[in-house]
This record gives C-alpha cells, structure tokens and sequence, in this order.
C-alpha cells in the first residue's frame, strides 16, 4: 500500500512535469500515434476485405472451375460439361430442374467517379437459375434484365462507386452498347461490386459461342457435397474440379488480405522500432534533467524500485495517449471507409468497408505499450539505481 | 554528557577513480550527543558532505561504523536505508531541492506519503510544519513563487515534517544574503533549543557556524576542533 501510494504520487509529479518536457514528449506522442495509426488502418483494411469476401457464399453451394483455374476469370466450362454436370446427384431441383447455373464471368471497364482511367470491374452473365440458386439477391432498383436484350443490372457496391450507371445509361462494353436498368443487392458480399448480364447476351458480346466460364450449384443439403462433388470431379468427361463456395471465397479473401495483414504488421513494426528510439531519447532526457528531483525524493526515503515504476508509468501513459490518439485517428478517418481493392486471383475490382474493429484497436493499443514498456525501461532502471549521493551533485 | 546520538567509528571513505584512490575521510571518529548543534567547517573539496552523506545513509562507508541511535546504519541495505532515511533523518540542502512542479504543501507532504498516515493527518502534520517555519500562508505558493529564503524554509518544514531526531544540512545558508541567512540560522537555532533536534550543519560561513553549540574542522581526511 505504502509502496503504491509512493509510486502514485511519484507518477503524479512526473506527469505534472511532463507539460515541461512538451516537445520531446509530443515527439514520442506523436510517434507512437502514427504507428499506430499505420498498423490499425492496415489491419482494418484486410479484415474489411476479408469480412466482404467471407461473407460471401453458403455452405450448401459449390463453385465448379476449370481445373486448373485459380478464379473464375481463367475458368471455362463447354456446353457438353455442362450436360453432364446437370445430371449429378446431389443438386436440387426447382420445378423439376437441377439447381445449377452456368454463368460467364468475364471484365469491364467502366470509370470510377472522380477517377480519370477507367478501372476492371467483373461483368457475370447470369441466367434465371443464377437467381434461384442465389435467393439473396434482391433488385433493389428499377428492373431486372430482360433475357435476350443488352441490358444490365448493377451491383449496389459499384453502382455507388461508377460513373455513367444512372438507369436508362448506356455503357459500351466491347464495342457494344447496354442499357443500365436495374441496380440488385446480394446481402453486402462480392456480387454487389459486379454487372449482371443475361448470359446468352454475354456469350454472343464476348465471343463465348456456347461455353461459360463456370458453374455455381445449390444442393439438397450440405451433406450432398461429397456425393456431388465426387461423382463431378471423377467423371472421365468433365476437367474441373469442385469447390464449397464459402471455401472458395475464403480462399480468395485470405491470400490478399493476408498480404495486407503481413504488411500492416511490418510497417508497423519498422515504425514502431522508430517510436522505441524516440521514448528511449525522450525519457533519458527526461530523468537526466530530474536527477537531482530523483535524488531528493530517494534522500527523503522514496525508494528506488517505486521511481522506477513511476517512471514507466510516466513512459506508458504517454505511449498510451500516443496509442488512442492513432487508433482514434484511424477510426475517425478509416472506419467505414470504403475502398476497392484489386480481389485475389481476379484483376476485378471488390470494394469493401475498412472495418477498425474492438479487437484491431486493442491490438494498436497494446503494440504502443510495448513501445513505451521498452522505451521507458532502461532510462528508468537507469534512474533508480542512480547513486543518490551522485544524483545530488548533478545539480 | 547527555545521551550519544551519532557514533561515528574508524570511518573511512575513499574514492577510486582510473587506478588512483582518493582517500577523503580517514579513519575518522566523531560523536555527536543527542540535541547537539553541530557546525562542521572546512576547506572546499575536504569531504564535508561526504561525511553528512554518510551520517544520513545516502552512502555507505568504506570502512568503519556508523551507528545512529545504536542503530548500524553501515549496515542496511539500501531499502532498509530508505526506510530508516524516511523516519528518521530529515536533509536541507544548499539549493533547496524542492520538486518545482508542487506546491509547498505536496513537497512537505511527501515524506509523509511514506508512513501510515491517513490524508487529513498528513495534512495537520504539514499545517504545523508549516506554521513552525512561519509559512503558513504560502502553502498553495509553487517553488517558482518564493523567494530563496522562503524555499529553503520550505524544504525546513519538509525535513521537519516526519519528526526525525536528526537534521542534516547542507551549507543551508550558502545561497542565501546575510539577513535571510541569519533568519535561516535563527530558524535552525529554535528547532534545536525549542523542538529538541539534533542539528549537523556544513557550511563555510564562520557567521553561520557562530549559531551552532560547537564547531569541528574537517581537513586531509581528520577532524579537529
Ligand atoms: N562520487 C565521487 N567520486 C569520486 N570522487 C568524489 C565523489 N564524491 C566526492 N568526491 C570527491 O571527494 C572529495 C570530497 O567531496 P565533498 O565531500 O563534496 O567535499 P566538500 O563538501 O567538503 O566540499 C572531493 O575531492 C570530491 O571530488
Ligand atoms: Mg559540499
């Protein structure tokens, strides 16, 4: 008790003084803060993406590819495969036919508001099945496309993001013209920063005579996975492979936002080392020019050990103050932000919401303590085995 | 004689620095009784506030013995000396050492934040300390808002506050002018006659010196009279 009142007052005084030392404790302030800042923006940035491309996919669907193909882009599937596929066990049937529908994804360029080049964007050619078997997608705009006709509907994510997708637009892709009639959203997954198309329009306009890039299947449960996918991936006639669409995206969204992750990290930590270096300066200019403080507080009876952890109090609550101003920076300006980001494995664009979750925000508060942990160390280790005799004369 | 206070036997200090060895008290004895006024003189650099040093367990000997109320101080470790600094030696120092960023009242409370004492005792511990001194309507007053001889009163009433049997001072009028040294020197003399204290004094002010009971001269490592 009589140890903690000691450190208490000790560290009151110290963080009294602190308004003496503005400048070099602003520097560490600041320091901390903008590593923090770093590290939380990038992290908020790949769980955002990961959270948009995770959440896209049910467990009772499968992707069928091209085997081979790592993304949808590079996959192709012809019209005698697709036969075949029809008749798997394990799909469910809507009115008698297979759940299955057999889509053309390919890219677009259309320009991004307030950019000046245009950028990729997925274009998918869909059917009435593709709808069925994806009953979360909603037209919540004007119509869907008419089959036969060069009409688009626009995914929510890039009808926002778009120039020119205003409903009765016409966009040329390809030398062709579409008209915008629609814009549909499929729950905030990766679907809403696409075109739709009807896939017959898709196959003439991209050249595709009568394949399509690649399959999406709803089947009778979860359960049917292994029945379906077995029999698809061991007929002799078909070259694809089969994969539970949540594993699919997971798959794309972990590779890049992995990347981000392994980035913030280090960014933050180079930064971090840079912030060590600035606490470290700062609190051995702070103790030198209290030694005589320290060595009248230890001649009075404060003990050593309890000027030590003032001292790494002092270091910590500056670390801490430089920690929540870069987190509360990076939520101000980040959280909620939205951003496309080239997606893994495709040239498209997904966009998604940095999302600076509790758990980032801890994690940004918890590297500026060990900032300050170790920059406060060994200034303050220093101070109290100081020779108190020796810290008297420094005057 | 009355009681022995402060027993000082044999003691030596010397400094090694870069293979010489600077021998600054030599094999010196000294007793100080309790309620004693002693005024210790000498020549810059001849190991006065060394010698204070060690009578106030801020340093350990070389060699010999220290023994304060038949307690060997030579022979704590540095947390027991914290602990027998804070109940029983109270320090004036030539520039005062008061914490700038407190007012008068937190820097004399702070020695107290070492005992068991509840906040309004500390408080009514302070208020008398305070008013021994004469400073009682300073108490809100920062460091930087005093003048010399009202900061070193305050650093008075900070040795003072925990009742210590013994104060040790160093040249606590060096800084001072003549008038408020000699208020100084009047202040350290009530404490003595008034309060009981026990008073070690370095200074080289033989003015200052006169206030003490007696005189020792420190030279070459030796007391003298
Ligand atoms: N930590 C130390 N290391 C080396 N020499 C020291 C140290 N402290 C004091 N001295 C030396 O001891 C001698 C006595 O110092 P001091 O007690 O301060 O003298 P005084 O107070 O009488 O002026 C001086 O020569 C001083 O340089
Ligand atoms: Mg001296």
């Amino acid at each position: 008790m009589k140890w903690f009142r000691q450190v208490l007052a000790v560290t009151n005084m110290n963080l009294l003084s602190i308004t003496q030392r503005f400048g070099s404790s602003l520097v560490v302030i600041i320091g901390i803060a903008g590593s923090v800042a770093v590290m939380v923006s990038l992290l908020a940035m790949a769980s955002g993406l990961q959270s948009t491309v995770e959440g896209t996919g049910e467990a009772d669907r499968a992707m069928i590819l091209r085997s081979g193909s790592s993304s949808e882009l590079s996959s192709v599937i012809s019209i005698e495969e697709a036969n075949v596929m029809a008749n798997a066990p394990g799909l469910r049937q809507l009115n008698n036919e297979p759940m299955i529908a057999f889509e053309v994804y390919t890219v677009v360029d259309l320009k991004k508001k307030g950019a000046d080049d245009t950028s990729n964007l997925p274009l998918r050619g869909v059917d009435a099945m593709s709808f069925a078997v994806r009953p979360e997608t909603k037209i919540i705009k004007g119509r869907n496309f008419e089959p036969g006709r060069a009409e688009i509907i626009v995914g929510r994510g890039a009808y926002d993001q778009y120039e020119g997708v205003e409903l009765g637009n016409k966009v040329t892709f390809r030398n062709a013209a579409w008209t915008v009639v629609g814009v549909f959203s499929t729950d905030g997954d990766v679907h809403e920063s696409e075109v739709w198309a009807d896939v017959k329009v898709a196959q003439s306009a991209f050249q595709r005579g009568a394949s399509t890039s690649n399959a999406i299947a709803r089947l009778e449960s979860v359960s049917s996975f292994d029945e379906f996918a077995i029999f698809i991936e061991n007929d002799p006639r078909l070259e694809v492979k089969v994969e539970n669409e949540l594993d699919f995206y997971k798959n794309q969204a972990s590779g890049v936002s992995g990347i981000i992750n392994s980035f913030g990290y280090l960014v933050a930590i180079i930064m971090a080392i840079g912030s060590i270096f600035a606490a470290l300066n700062s609190m051995y200019s702070a103790v030198s020019t209290r030694l005589v403080e320290i060595g009248t507080l230890r001649a009075v009876g404060f003990r050593g050990s309890s000027i030590l952890a003032a001292l790494m109090m002092e270091s910590m609550v500056l670390a801490l103050s430089g920690g929540l101003l870069g987190a509360g920076l990076a939520y101000v300006v980040f959280n909620g932000y939205t951003v496309s980001t080239l997606a893994g494995g495709t040239f498209s664009q997904t966009s998604f919401d940095f999302a600076v979750t509790g758990e980032i925000i801890m994690q940004g508060l918890i590297l500026a303590l060990i900032v300050g942990f170790i920059g406060g160390f060994l200034p303050a280790l220093n101070a109290a085995r100081q020779n108190i005799t020796d810290a008297l004369r420094s005057l | 004689m009355s009681e022995i206070l402060v027993d000082v036997k044999n003691l030596s200090k010397e400094y090694k620095r870069g293979g010489e060895t600077l021998i600054v008290l030599d094999d010196l004895n000294l007793e100080i009784p309790k309620q004693d006024f002693l005024a210790l003189m000498g020549p810059s650099g001849s190991g006065k506030s060394t010698l204070l040093n060690l009578i106030g367990g801020l340093d350990t000997p070389s060699s010999g013995s220290v023994s304060i109320n038949g307690e060997r101080i030579d022979q704590m470790n540095s947390k027991q000396l914290s602990n027998w600094r804070a109940g029983n030696v109270g320090f004036i120092f030539q520039f005062y050492n008061l914490l700038p960023v407190l007012t008068a009242q937190k820097n004399i409370e702070l020695p107290l934040l070492l005992t068991n004492l509840s906040s309004s005792e500390r408080k009514k511990h302070v208020e008398t300390a305070l008013s021994i001194v004469g400073l009682s309507d300073r108490s809100g007053h920062k460091p930087s808002e005093l003048s010399g001889g009202q900061q070193q009163r305050v650093a008075i009433a900070r040795a003072l506050v925990s009742d210590p049997d013994i104060l040790v001072c160093d040249e606590p009028t060096g800084d001072l002018d003549r008038n408020t040294a000699t208020d100084i020197l009047n202040l350290l003399k009530s404490l003595n006659e008034d309060h009981g204290k026990t008073i070690l004094m370095v200074t080289h002010d033989p003015a200052a010196a006169d206030s003490a009971k007696r005189s020792l001269h420190l030279d070459k490592g030796k007391l003298t009279t």
